[in-house]
């Protein structure tokens, strides 16, 4: 398998800023927040980059759907490794309905497009948590899919997949063209290096798409009710001990611990 | 440990505050060279400054990783292995590698300033022999211009260099060399014309109040011979090789002061935001809430200043030398007070080793001294400012 590898990955709000819930409970606060990409798509992209320094495929190709921002992200991927940029516009009311389905829908034109022969992508972001756009993508492909792969290995036409589940961890074999989302054991993202950068601002191009009525981003919306922030943290009582003791743990004003989604 | 990763995940939230954002200005490149040195720093920088510093450990191996990613000669030309980057650049590389150590990043500053200057004044045979390692670090280097009888006043150095044959024969001691005794190649300013007994010493150690993570010695020649071949420049250019090394030099300490200061800023508006007295989070106190504004202020003044200071050093305008000297005196000046005043905002803690706070204070309070001081600054300002043309 020599082809091209389509990476796609998402501009999403820094892992290790503070959330804050919108006054208004329509969301959270994204102006004037650190964003950057998402961390399961930084480790799709390294992986892909591996597979081109191994020769095993002749390119990567870095795709984000979003507003002008996104090229941000597309700019780090280049700046990774990535051969080539493509930018899918969409903003506004598209931007805030813009889920898994639409993506996948994006996605699958793409593969098509350009005739790609693998899709890399992140397990799931760590803004919407969702873990669906693999899936979806291999299914409007009718592709094998290999999800939550901590390790990959291609053997001729068909990919050795490790995959980390519940169980364990499970072995199996996919033929191309195939979706891979990647876990965290996958691999460890390079830094970009100075030339690194450098070479790739000066010579890549970030291509522009439109995407056309036929992707229907209206279709598929999940309307959205409210966001609030999770509860204060109660102080718990000790009932431990032979004698039933009231003690009301007095932890003052307690610390809201906001989990971040990755499993660190 | 564990307040050493609690300091380096709050560099993450670092760019959150628009008002004192580092990017603002910059272009798409810069940006990401920025976010590479930030990563750097908070990654690898930050979780192991306290160590560093405690147990004096000098860093090679973290070295060497930042010069695989291009940190080992950033000014220095692509042909012999530098990065080829500009002065703003290199600025801003600086700035946000000092938020994980400064020590370290001070050091690399100097190591680039050696290697800019072999590139810059050496000949083929010199550039090639040199800086493609030094670029790698491969070989670390130090700048030797300090003596025990010369600091301010430089051009009265007294180590001498006499020639015999192919050879210089090198008498006389440098001090307070960083690096020194853990380097491999040594630019040392000294006298044609002089005479001695044998080879290259080096003093103990120096237990120094900050700037751990980097070894200091006095540098020691007794006839030690150094071939006519590693002269950079001509015999007499000496003073001026030197001199025109600072200039960068002075924007990678400020720059350093500014990475120092601005973790200082973000530490103590935390701090604030968490601790309580009288019923109620220091936030709330206007005092406080007027001192965090006043260290902002001076901290996006000096940023700004070194940012122009290293744009005048790239097109070599001819203010360039008093504006380098400004942006070190205000810049190092401001943001040791920054520093200070944040150590100050966080009360008895802030005098406790394991808070980053008090290491930053430690460490940039030499930059008020070193590649200059504050006062020569003023020397060099008043000087443009007084002379005729």
């Amino acid at each position: 398998m020599s082809g091209r590898v389509l990476v796609g990955v998402k501009r999403v709000i820094d892992y290790a800023v503070k959330i804050r819930v919108k006054p208004d409970n329509t969301g959270v606060v994204t102006d004037g927040v650190k964003h950057s990409m998402n961390p399961f798509c930084e480790i799709a992209v390294e992986e892909a980059v591996k597979l081109k320094e191994k020769k095993l495929i002749k390119e990567v190709v870095a795709v984000s759907c979003g507003p002008q921002q996104s090229q941000e992200t597309i700019r780090t991927a280049l700046a990774m490794g990535a051969d080539r940029g493509i930018h899918v516009d969409v903003s506004g009311k598209d931007y805030e309905n813009l889920g898994p389905l639409q993506v996948s829908k994006i996605l699958a034109a793409l593969a098509k497009q350009e005739d790609a022969q693998l899709i890399l992508l992140g397990k799931q972001a760590i803004d919407d948590d969702c873990n669906q756009t693999g899936q979806m993508t291999a299914a409007l492909l009718d592709w094998p899919q290999g999800t939550f792969a901590s390790e990959v290995s291609l053997e001729g036409d068909k990919i050795n997949l490790v995959r980390e589940i519940d169980g364990g961890l499970e072995h199996i074999k996919i033929n191309t063209p195939a979706v891979i989302t990647a876990d965290l054991r996958l691999n460890t993202p390079r830094y970009a290096t100075l030339p690194n950068i450098m070479d790739s601002l000066m010579n890549n191009e970030t291509e522009l798409h439109k995407p056309n009525h036929r992707t229907s981003l209206c279709v598929g919306l999940i309307p959205l009710f409210e966001t609030v922030a999770p509860e204060d943290m109660q102080g718990g009582t000790d009932r431990s001990g032979a004698m039933l003791r009231h003690t009301v743990l007095q932890s003052g004003k307690p610390k809201r611990i906001i989990l971040s989604c990755l499993c660190i | 440990k564990s307040l050493c990763y609690t300091y380096s995940a709050l560099l993450f939230t670092y760019l959150s505050q628009p008002t004192v954002i580092a990017s603002h200005g910059l272009t798409d490149e810069q940006k990401e060279f920025q976010k590479v040195a930030f990563d750097f720093a908070a990654n690898e920088m930050a979780p192991h400054m306290a160590e560093w510093d405690q147990k004096e450990i000098f860093p090679v191996e973290t070295m060497r990783k930042a010069a695989q990613l291009g940190f080992g000669g950033i000014y220095v030309q692509p042909d012999v292995g530098g990065s080829g980057l500009s002065r703003l650049d290199t600025s801003i590389i600086f700035e946000a590698l000092s938020t994980g150590c400064v020590s370290t990043t001070a050091y690399i500053s100097i190591h680039n300033m050696c290697a800019w200057m072999i590139d810059s004044y050496g000949n083929k045979e010199q550039r090639e022999k040199f800086c493609p390692d030094l670029c790698s670090m491969e070989k670390f280097a130090s700048y030797c211009l300090t003596e025990p009888g010369s600091g301010s006043d430089a051009a009265s150095l007294l180590t001498s260099a006499q020639r015999k044959g192919d050879h210089y024969i090198l008498n006389g001691s440098k001090a307070f060399i960083s690096g020194g005794g853990d380097t491999d190649v040594y630019v040392v300013m000294c006298r044609t014309g002089g005479k001695g007994p044998k080879g290259i010493s080096f003093g103990k150690k120096e237990k120094k109040v900050g700037w751990n993570s980097q070894p200091t010695r006095a540098v020691i020649f007794e006839d030690c011979a150094v071939p006519v071949a590693n002269r950079l420049g001509e015999e007499g250019q000496g003073f001026n090789i030197a001199m025109k090394g600072l200039n960068g030099g002075r924007i990678n300490i400020a720059s350093c002061s500014l990475g120092a200061a601005h973790a200082s800023v973000q530490l103590a508006r935390d701090h604030l935001l968490v601790r309580k007295q009288f019923g109620e989070t220091l936030s709330n106190n206007q005092f406080l809430q007027f001192k965090l504004a006043e260290m902002a202020t001076k901290l996006v003044a000096s940023r700004l200043l070194i940012r122009e200071a290293a744009q005048a050093l790239q097109e070599d305008r001819p203010d360039a030398v008093a504006i380098c000297s400004m942006a070190k005196l205000f810049a190092t000046d401001e943001c040791f007070n920054i520093c200070n005043q944040a150590l100050q905002m966080h009360g008895g803690y802030g005098y406790l080793k394991d808070y980053a706070v008090q290491q930053f204070v430690r460490d940039i309070r030499v930059h008020q001294i070193l590649e200059g001081t504050n006062e020569v600054m003023r020397m060099i300002i008043s000087r443009n400012l007084l002379s005729e043309s």
